[in-house]
């Protein structure tokens, strides 16, 4: 008896194991790498779905990391090859990194690529400007949100220059009922985005001031690159009290409980803010130095997507690559998440106000990434890290943006030497 | 002669090791603790020490001697960063020495007060942080000195020391220091009844005599009790000291990968930290890691050292 139980569960087992292959080899199963975790419902809701509609012999898995984690899990997973078909890549050097060590497959080939300028692709190209590796999904925008409310009260307008930026200020102070300008140095990084990267821009004029710095023609001690230092060293008697100790969600939430006026910010708090504050959000773009200056934005591929070289299915992974580079594809991310833009040439429209009048920058003013992501932060120190820190102690007040600047540039002289 | 007085004597031992069976029991009930300790605690340790010998990428390793230790010490931004983390890491200890132990020997002192009421409740009390992660101890305090929601403005405020309070977690000056209070706070309990224990284990009969001799109060407590507690001082100094060195979570947890502001909250745990894994755009570089992790363990271990043949000879333990 005992035996006869034993070969009719083996049998069983051996019909399972038969019906899960049949199962899995009829349609292809793709998994994309990601760390937008925050994202999960749209992909599986909403992305997804509309692929798998016109591709019905593919099913795709999203599957991402927590943030943080991300590019430490997808280097060994890479390293070890169990890494998924698709790999959401951040922008510039960790991708560009994993395409030089063979790990993502070079996209020249794929037609979806046209869709994209030239600028958009930079962050997932090699340097000669040669090969794509990560088809461009979404940059995201830098500006100051404002509490439209506290701007009628006090019958104030955007400001458009340093001057007028600091009048406004002025203005909110005096009337003392909330902090003029929202933002914390204690998590350093929002004095390097929020601050430096949002303002400075103006003063290096975008493209040709990065790359100058780039092409090493141009030092972080010029005057265009100490000149925004010198305004966030002035922010000091706008911040909250203790804002050396605020950390940013603390600044969200000063934010969107009215306590403040003026939030530096990143497109990406659209939806949150849309969600929390109880008031109008209005956002105006970095003041230029002068009225009637050229604008400049702080406007950064973030989000690219590529394809694993060791995945079994390369040319379903293409299929789905070139339905990312579609401008259906944008269409849906761009209206679900508001503040993540589309990098695509022809425009996509979008329904959220905020959004809108971030990406209408774009037609006024000229884009340009974060000024230290693209090979600046190759080596050691990082210059995007010492930015953070330094940055933030010159908002703290105990750091001068001269030394500040000549901290950075000797950093950089050790191991950055460009080719003239 | 001297061959045959040789042989006589293996021929002795021969002889010895067939009358005694090989204690193979031994072996056995070592091995566990052996092999588990082995392989999470010492090929670990020989494999740090190895990588800090080496430079380059996993397949191309190529042995390069003491340059990484040359680099550390020599470059100026690489020695800037050691030496300050390790000044941070000695005044970090410094605050340990100076407020924890005369705390635990204070508090273990008044515990061990036949006639305090309800000292079981305060045991407890303190003991209880001890046993909090350092993650939730680090977040609690943020909450607590956060300028914007904690009740520490107010509290200062009606006390009437409302002008003494300032951001102490993000300025350069009180970061390290607030820290440091934190960390003794955390860490208190153990020390505190490792005195208690052994205020305990004074005999009656010594304090008897000595209220005999008229040394009373205080003076009993300075004179009697404290010489009898130094070899605990000593075990809570050393254990601090090698926590301490080691230490990295309360830092990481409260200030982020950059100990900051400014650097100025970096410890030797921070600095490997992100010497080794990289932090927001820095790649890792695992030799540098390696190799900052080897001076910590140089120094700790040359430290306990010192403390063992120096100063634990010179402890006089009496015969109780």
């Amino acid at each position: 008896m005992n035996t006869k139980r034993l070969s009719i569960s083996m049998l069983a087992a051996a019909a399972a194991v038969a019906a899960v292959n049949t199962a899995s080899a009829a349609p292809v199963t793709l998994t994309i790498e990601s760390w937008r975790n925050d994202d999960l419902s749209i992909w599986r809701d909403k992305i997804i779905p509309a692929f798998e509609k016109t591709h019905p012999d593919i099913k795709v898995k999203f599957a991402p990391t927590a943030p943080a984690e991300y590019n430490a899990v997808l280097n060994s997973k890479l390293k070890a090859g169990t890494a998924g078909d698709l790999i959401t890549c951040r922008p510039f050097d960790v991708p560009l990194r994993h395409f030089q060590s063979g790990y993502l497959l070079p996209l020249n080939d794929l037609k979806g690529l046209d869709n994209f300028t030239p600028v958009a692709k930079t962050a997932w190209t090699t340097d000669d400007g040669k090969t794509t590796f990560c088809v461009p999904i979404a940059a995201v925008m830098h500006g100051f949100m404002y509490n439209k409310d506290t701007f009628a009260r006090l019958g104030l307008t955007p400001p458009q220059t340093v001057d007028q930026f600091f009048t406004v200020l002025d203005k909110i102070k005096a009337e003392g009922r909330q902090v003029a300008l929202d933002m914390g140095t204690k998590d350093t990084w929002e004095a390097s985005q929020l601050a430096y990267q949002n303002i400075a821009p103006n003063f290096y004029k975008g493209e040709q001031g990065r790359k100058a710095l780039i092409a090493g023609k141009a030092k972080l001690t010029d005057p265009q690159f100490i000149e925004p230092l010198r305004v966030m060293a002035k922010w000091k008697p706008y911040l909250a009290e203790g804002f050396e100790s605020q950390t940013y969600p603390d600044s969200q939430n000063m934010f969107t409980l009215g306590r403040a006026a003026v939030y530096p910010a990143g497109s990406w708090e659209i939806a949150g803010f849309n969600k929390q504050a109880s008031f109008k959000v209005g956002v105006f773009p970095p003041p230029v130095q002068k009225a009637g200056d050229k604008c400049y934005i702080n406007d950064h591929p973030d989000i690219g997507m590529g394809a694993n070289a060791k995945s079994t299915h390369p040319a379903e992974v293409k299929q789905f690559l070139d339905f990312v580079a579609s401008k259906e594809f944008a269409a849906i991310y761009a209206n679900s998440l508001p503040g993540f833009f589309s990098l695509q040439k022809t425009q996509v429209e979008m329904s959220d106000p905020l959004a809108k009048e971030f990406v209408g920058w774009r037609g006024k003013c000229e884009s340009t990434p974060r000024v230290t992501h693209q090979i600046l932060s190759r080596g050691t120190p990082s210059l995007e890290d010492e930015l953070w820190v330094k940055a933030a102690a010159v908002v703290n007040g105990t750091l001068t943006p001269e030394a500040a600047a000549q901290q950075l540039q000797k950093g950089l002289d050790s191991w950055y030497k460009p080719a003239h | 002669m001297t061959t045959s007085m040789a042989l006589d004597s293996s021929a002795l031992g021969e002889a010895q090791a067939v009358r005694r069976p090989v204690r193979w029991h031994i072996a056995v009930f070592l091995a566990p603790a052996l092999l588990v300790y082995t392989a999470v605690m010492v090929l670990p340790l020989v494999e740090t020490l190895r990588l800090s010998f080496f430079q380059g990428a996993d397949a191309q390793q190529a042995f390069v001697g003491l340059e990484n230790f040359r680099r550390l010490l020599g470059d100026e931004r690489l020695a800037f960063h050691f030496w300050n983390a390790l000044r941070n890491n000695a005044y970090f200890f410094a605050i340990h020495m100076a407020v924890m132990v005369p705390l635990a020997i204070l508090l273990g002192a008044l515990l061990s007060l036949p006639r305090l009421r309800g000292s079981g409740f305060y045991r407890t009390a303190i003991f209880m942080p001890t046993m909090l992660s350092f993650v939730i101890a680090a977040f609690v305090w943020r909450l607590i000195l956060s300028p914007l929601w904690g009740i520490t403005p107010n509290f200062l405020q009606a006390i009437g020391l409302g002008s003494w309070f300032t951001a102490y977690l993000g300025k350069e000056p009180y970061a390290l220091t607030t820290l440091g209070f934190i960390s003794v706070w955390k860490e208190l309990g153990v020390p505190m009844v490792l005195m208690y224990a052994a205020m305990l284990a004074i005999p009656n009969e010594i304090l008897e005599a000595a209220e005999i001799d008229g040394i009373t109060g205080i003076g009993q407590f300075f004179r009697i009790k404290l010489p009898l507690l130094w070899p605990t001082v000593g075990v809570v100094a050393i254990l601090t000291f090698v926590s301490n060195f080691n230490s990295f979570d309360l830092i990481y947890t409260s200030q982020g990968v950059s100990a900051g502001p400014n650097y100025s909250t970096d410890i030797l745990g921070t600095l490997l930290y992100r010497t080794f894994f990289g932090a927001q755009l820095q790649f890792g570089d695992p030799h540098l890691g390696a190799t900052i992790a080897a001076m910590m363990f140089l120094i700790i271990l040359s430290v306990v050292c010192l403390y063992l043949f120096f100063v634990q000879r010179r402890l006089v333990r009496y015969q109780l």
